[in-house]
Formats: structure tokens, C-alpha cells, sequence
């Protein structure tokens, strides 16, 4: 059996159904014996698309996703999606061919370290030097991009690896039992979250993409039910908990909802459980609730202290950590009395809701919540990056597991048509939403060939403002509308674009065509695209300037048109 | 305040410029390091000399214990540790100083380890306070080349 042989099999045996990729020189015998494998792949237009793809993939299905590129150009390509799956914590293998063994080191046609390039972007990655390892780096790649914090792998392996053959039954396949990390002190950290919880006046659960990774969306809702805490998301925690549930803020943090950031600014204990405060969430670290206590809870003690001060910080995977909590404070018998808290946030729910100004012209956020509810909350939405993707976290409510696909971390324009594809490849017969920008679909619009080859119930919402909407928006308020290179002049004809590649397009100017539009994009059988120009003008509000904290938001309140701060 | 990190690493090409890679990367900055072999030949170990306050060396310590190449990662700082750097220094040695200089290699109980006409190479092992010593005492012969390790460090005793 030769190494590429050996490869196919490792996929199937670990129950691979789909692989993305784009063949090269180097990985050409991989491909002549994947071509005879039960392993569908799916040839993306480049090889940035594979591997958003394989990361929509793992998003929506919890398996990992998996991709091959060839040595040098294949590989670098690689290289944005493989950072963006690491940021957001997404299980991913990613497969390089590289240069033959006697040619490494010599500059050689298409040879690029990928190794090198890709070590502070990936949980981990290898090179395979010596055919007879092949397995035991086979087994340990997949166990490290599986477990504990999930990210993605790289392995990279030169082209008389793939050809040469060894007799596999002889080689050794084990792999070291990694470190785990300590556990101890669980319990004492679980008492001091209890009692925290009782000395607590106004608690707040901050849901983090880790409840999603960890499986925990049950475990999450049974605690909220319990304690009655009312729960705030992050951007990548979206769909952690059914977004209609009492109690469900929403998300928080640069563009959350007011009434949400209200409530954040003023908790006394916040509870953040698989959310890694970052920067959007958090603005000036130094100056992040100076006065609340708060609970960090992380499967990566790494995370722990990293971004903000905790008093209670825990080691722990997510659904662990809510099930042991939840028992805990059920034997304790533990109840808070948080009316005057629910009393607060219906207040400001009701002073500071998420609104926009409609004045006729056709708003990105009327076609979001028109389609929302046409399809409903069970849809998957993937969204690329950018003042879209920000509209679609404040107003597409998710209800369904798995449900919502955006670039968090890493913010990655051009993420979305590919991440939609794998999605749709991920969970079959179901309607995959793609909310995109005119700037963002342009960054990998090549694949609409591979949505048109495989003809899949996509449905693209592209937000066309005719400009880089959230530089656009941050130069009008912060830089005095100096609007230096963000006005696309010259944009495609998107419809006939789409056209060209043989995908059903529609165009809609006015507030009164969405409805149809919708309706008739969600009723044609494949993908359709739906090309909406909106209002240049649009911003997201609310917005917490850079280096605020999270009551500092700037947005319209109450019906005013000038933009003021809250309060 | 400086912080002495004892890490020990599977031995594999490749491992040094990850650990490397991870400070940079994450802007911490690196005052010493040695690396090599330990009794176990698959096993290195890397003595790692830090600047920060105890929130940086914390997360220092757990970003390294993160990487899949890390076995453990141990800060010796408090302990009682047995440290060492090596120097070789070539020094200006005219027959003039010649004599002077050798009277000083020999209260730090240093070597020379070579003989030029016009210049010494001075050996010297010691901990950080005595290499320092030895350079300014030899800093007015005139430094012509100078060389030394990172800090290499042992717990004391049983441990």
C-alpha cells in the first residue's frame, strides 16, 4: 500500500464523506486514489475556497473538516482560511502536498515552507518524513484538531511519501497520550461560582462559541431556566441558546444590542462560559467592568486571564461545567431573587431597543428580518464580513443548533460563499442563507461555479452599497467622511455575473420588493442570488468607539435622527 | 522582574523556532535561552530567561504548555538553582598587560584557552553576576571579540 493509499483509507475509516480541495503536482497520486474512494470531493475554483468550505463544513456538522492543496501556490492559499478556523476554534485537517524529500531545501519548483509559514495559525502541524510514520502523524493530527480547544492541522507531506509503498499492517500506528490538563481544583472553583451566584444582585451569562463546540446548548438553557440569569452572547456564541427564549438578550460587544451592553455594563457577576473576551467584547481590557466579579470558564487554561482579570477562573469544558453547576446549586438549593435586575434590562429593553431609521429606501435590515421571517429561526445563516454580517447578528434571530456560520476572530471577507457551500454540503436538504457584501462576495466570487456545479439550496442575499460599508461607516464617523478608497465605482453587474455562471439572479431597489423576492428566491429549487441595493448611507449602530467600554455606544435613540451617545 | 523557565521538549527538529515563534508572536521578549539534550535523548531542555510581571509569565507558561511539542514547563525562578553561562572573551594583551591580565584570570579562576601575540581568549563558566564581573574587569585590555551562552539552570538537591 503506498502512502497516498494509506491516506484515502485513514479518511474513510474515520468516516470522511467529503473532502475539499484543488489538485496539484504534488498531491497527484493523492488524487488518482481519491478519484477511486467513496470520499466525495468537492473541487472548489481555489484554495482558499476548500478551506473556508471545509471550515462551514465543521461548523455546521461538528466534524472536522477536511481539505488538500498541492505544494507552494496550493498551499499558501491555504493560509487565510487555516488562521481563520484557528481563531474561531474550528476543527480542521488540512492536507499539503510538498516537494519530494531530496528536493526540500532547494527552493525547488512550488516548494514553500508551508510548516513554517502556518506554525503560529495551526493548534499543530506536521511534516511526514519517513513514510513508516505516516499513520501515528495521521492519528495524532485528528486527535489534535478533535479534541480539548478544537483548531485546525496541518500536515504536510512530500510527494514520494504519497507514492512510496511500505507494508502498513507492520507499522506502528500508536500515538503518546498528550498532557491533559490539570483538573483539579474543580470543586473548589464550582463552590466559589455558587457562592458568587448568591452574593449576586444583577448575575449575567455570557455564552461563548465554546457552549457550541462543547455540545452544551441544552445544558446552557436547563442553568438559565434554573438560576433565571439572562444571558448575553458573543458573536461566535450566536445560536448557543434560541435567540427567542425569555430572558435571551442577545449579542453584546461592539455592535451588540444597546439594551444587551446595558445590561453587560452593569452586572455584578458575570459568568462567561467559552467566550474568550476578546477586544470586540471587551474594548480597553484595563478599564472592562472594573467593579463586576468575574467567572471564567474555559477548556483552554491558556484563555483564562489572558484578555481580562478573573476572580473565578476554571478550567473546565462547557456542558462539564454546567451540568456540575447546575447539580450543585439544585442540591443547595439555590434560588436568586433577580426581579429588580429582569425589572432593569425590560426597561432598558424598552428604552434602548435595536432599531433603524426606515425612510423609504430599501435597509439591510428590513431584508434580514423579511427573511427571517419568511424562513424562520431553524435556517442556517452564514454571513461573510463586514456591516451585513454585523445586521445579521442584531437582527436574524437563531434558533437551531449549529445554525449560524460568520468569520469571528479572524473577520475574513471572502469567508462567506465558500463557508456556505461546505455548510450546505454539511447538512444536505437543508436551506443555506448567505448574507454577503458587494465587497466580501468579490473576495472569492470564482465560487459560484462550485455552488453552480453542484446546483445547492443556497440562497445569496448580497448587500450591495456600492462600497466597503464598514470602513465606509468608521471614516464618516471617526475620520470626518474622508472616504479614501472605500466607494466601489465600478462594480459588476452582479445578476448578470450570476448569470454567467449559471445561477438563478434577481435585483430589488425597494423596501416593497423584498417579500417577493425572498418568497421567490426561497421557492426555486438550487442556489439563487439575490442582488439588493441598499442605502450607502447605512450604519450599524450601535457602535462603541474604539477603546470604549461597553455603555460608551454611540446610535440613534428613541427616534432621533442625529447620531448621540446613549443615555 | 526576570524569570527563569526550565521547559522540557520532545526533541525534534523544528521544536526551538516553535517556541521561538511563540514569544514573538505573542510579544514577549526573551533575555536568554540555551537548549540541548537532556539524559533522555529524546528529550531536550530549554532554560529560558523572561522579563515580565507575574500575569506575563503566567501566560507565557501557558501558551508553552499548550504547544503539542512541550512536555512540562517548569519556572525555577524561586527555587535554588544551580545557574551557569559559559564566556569566551578575547581580550588585547599586549606583553605590557599580559602579566595583569592572567592575575585576573586567575582570582576569577577563569582559563585562557589561547595564546595569541597580541591577544588572550578567556574561558569562563559562572552564574550572571560573575560573567559581568569578569567583563568589566577586562573591558579596559580592550574587548576585541566576546561570546557567551544563554543561561543553563539546575534545581538544587532532590527534586
Amino acid at each position: 500500500m503506498n502512502g497516498a493509499e494509506y491516506l484515502v483509507k485513514f479518511f474513510e475509516n474515520k468516516n470522511v464523506d467529503i473532502i475539499f480541495g484543488y489538485p496539484g503536482g504534488k498531491v497527484i497520486f493523492l488524487y488518482d486514489v481519491l478519484a477511486r474512494s467513496s470520499i466525495k470531493h468537492i473541487l472548489t475554483r481555489h484554495e482558499q475556497g476548500a478551506v473556508h468550505a471545509a471550515d462551514g463544513y465543521a461548523r455546521v456538522t461538528g466534524r472536522p473538516g477536511v481539505c488538500f492543496a498541492t505544494s507552494g501556490p496550493g498551499a499558501t492559499n491555504l493560509v487565510t482560511g487555516i488562521a481563520n478556523a484557528y481563531l474561531d476554534s474550528v476543527p480542521l485537517i488540512a492536507v499539503t502536498g510538498q516537494v519530494g524529500l531530496s528536493d526540500i531545501g532547494r527552493d525547488s519548483f512550488q516548494e514553500a515552507d508551508i510548516i513554517g509559514i502556518t506554525m503560529p495559525i495551526t493548534k499543530h502541524s506536521y511534516m511526514v518524513k519517513e513514510l513508516e510514520k505516516l499513520p501515528a502523524v495521521m492519528e495524532e493530527a485528528w486527535n489534535v484538531a478533535t479534541t480539548g480547544r478544537p483548531g485546525p492541522v496541518l500536515v504536510d507531506i512530500p510527494s514520494d511519501i504519497f507514492s512510496g509503498s511500505v507494508d502498513f499492517s507492520t507499522v506502528q500506528k500508536k500515538i503518546a497520550t498528550r498532557k491533559v490538563p490539570l483538573k483539579n481544583g474543580l470543586d473548589e472553583q464550582l463552590q466559589k461560582v455558587v457562592d458568587a451566584l448568591k452574593n449576586s444582585k444583577r448575575p449575567l451569562l455570557l455564552a461563548g462559541g465554546g457552549i457550541i463546540a462543547s455540545q452544551a446548548w441544552d445544558q446552557l438553557k436547563d442553568l438559565k431556566d434554573y438560576l433565571q440569569i439572562p444571558v448575553v452572547t458573543t458573536l461566535m456564541g450566536k445560536g448557543a441558546i434560541p435567540e427567542k427564549e425569555e430572558g435571551v438578550l442577545g449579542m453584546v460587544g461592539m455592535h451588540g444590542k444597546p439594551f444587551a451592553n446595558l445590561a453587560l455594563s452593569s452586572c455584578d457577576l458575570l459568568l462567561g462560559i467559552g467566550a474568550r473576551f476578546s477586544d470586540r467584547i471587551t474594548g480597553k481590557p484595563e478599564k472592562f467592568l472594573p467593579d463586576t466579579v468575574i467567572v471564567h470558564v474555559d477548556i483552554d487554561p491558556a484563555e483564562l486571564c489572558k484578555n481580562v482579570r478573573t476572580e473565578i477562573p476554571v478550567v473546565c469544558d462547557a456542558g462539564k461545567f454546567l451540568t456540575e453547576l447546575l447539580g450543585r446549586l439544585k442540591k443547595e438549593k439555590v434560588r436568586l431573587r433577580l426581579n429588580e435586575w429582569h425589572r432593569q434590562i425590560a426597561e432598558w429593553r424598552q428604552k434602548y431597543p435595536l432599531t433603524y431609521e426606515k425612510n423609504g429606501s430599501l435597509k439591510p435590515q428590513s431584508i434580514i428580518e423579511e427573511v427571517a421571517r419568511i424562513v424562520g429561526d431553524r435556517a442556517i445563516v452564514v454571513t461573510d464580513v463586514g456591516q451585513h454580517q454585523m445586521f445579521v447578528a442584531q437582527y436574524y434571530p437563531i434558533g437551531g443548533i449549529r445554525n449560524f456560520v460568520s468569520s469571528g476572530g479572524l473577520g475574513t471577507m471572502g469567508f462567506g460563499l465558500p463557508a456556505a457551500i461546505g455548510a450546505a454540503f454539511g447538512r444536505p436538504g437543508e436551506i443555506v442563507l448567505l448574507f454577503s457584501g458587494d465587497g466580501s462576495i468579490q473576495m472569492n466570487i470564482q465560487e459560484l461555479a462550485t455552488l453552480a456545479q453542484h446546483q445547492l439550496p443556497v440562497k445569496i442575499f448580497i448587500m450591495n452599497n456600492s462600497c466597503l460599508g464598514m470602513v465606509r461607516q468608521w471614516q464618516e464617523l471617526f475620520f470626518g467622511k474622508r472616504y479614501a478608497h472605500t466607494i466601489f465605482t465600478s462594480n459588476p453587474d452582479f445578476v448578470g455575473l450570476a448569470g454567467a455562471y449559471g445561477i438563478k439572479a434577481l435585483r430589488i431597489s425597494r423596501p416593497e420588493e423584498i417579500k417577493g423576492a425572498v418568497i421567490q428566491a426561497v421557492r426555486t429549487p438550487g442556489p439563487v442570488l439575490v442582488e439588493c441595493a441598499v442605502d450607502q448611507e447605512e450604519n450599524v449602530f450601535p457602535i462603541i468607539p474604539p477603546g470604549g467600554s461597553p455603555h460608551e455606544m454611540l446610535g440613534r435613540w428613541q427616534g432621533e435622527t442625529h447620531v448621540s451617545r446613549i443615555g | 522582574m526576570r524569570h527563569t523557565l526550565a521547559v522540557l521538549v520532545e526533541n525534534q527538529p523544528g521544536v526551538l523556532s516553535h517556541v521561538a515563534g511563540l514569544f514573538s508572536r505573542r510579544g514577549y521578549n526573551i533575555e536568554s535561552l540555551a537548549v540541548g539534550q537532556t539524559e533522555d535523548p529524546s528529550v531536550s531542555r530549554i532554560t529560558l530567561v523572561v522579563e515580565g510581571d507575574e500575569k506575563v509569565i503566567e501566560q507565557v507558561s501557558k501558551q508553552l504548555n499548550k504547544q503539542v511539542e512541550v512536555i512540562k514547563v517548569n519556572d525555577i525562578t524561586n527555587e535554588e538553582t544551580v545557574d551557569r553561562q559559559l564566556l569566551l572573551l578575547k581580550v588585547a594583551a599586549d606583553t605590557a598587560v599580559r602579566q595583569e591580565i592572567m592575575q585576573i584570570v586567575e582570582i576569577f579562576r577563569c582559563r585562557i584557552v589561547d595564546i595569541g601575540r597580541r591577544s588572550l581568549i578567556v574561558e569562563a563558566t559562572g552564574d550572571e553576576e560573575k560573567i559581568e564581573a569578569i567583563i568589566k574587569s577586562l573591558r579596559p585590555f580592550g574587548i576585541q571579540e566576546l561570546v557567551r551562552t544563554g543561561k543553563v539552570a539546575m534545581v538544587r538537591g532532590a527534586k
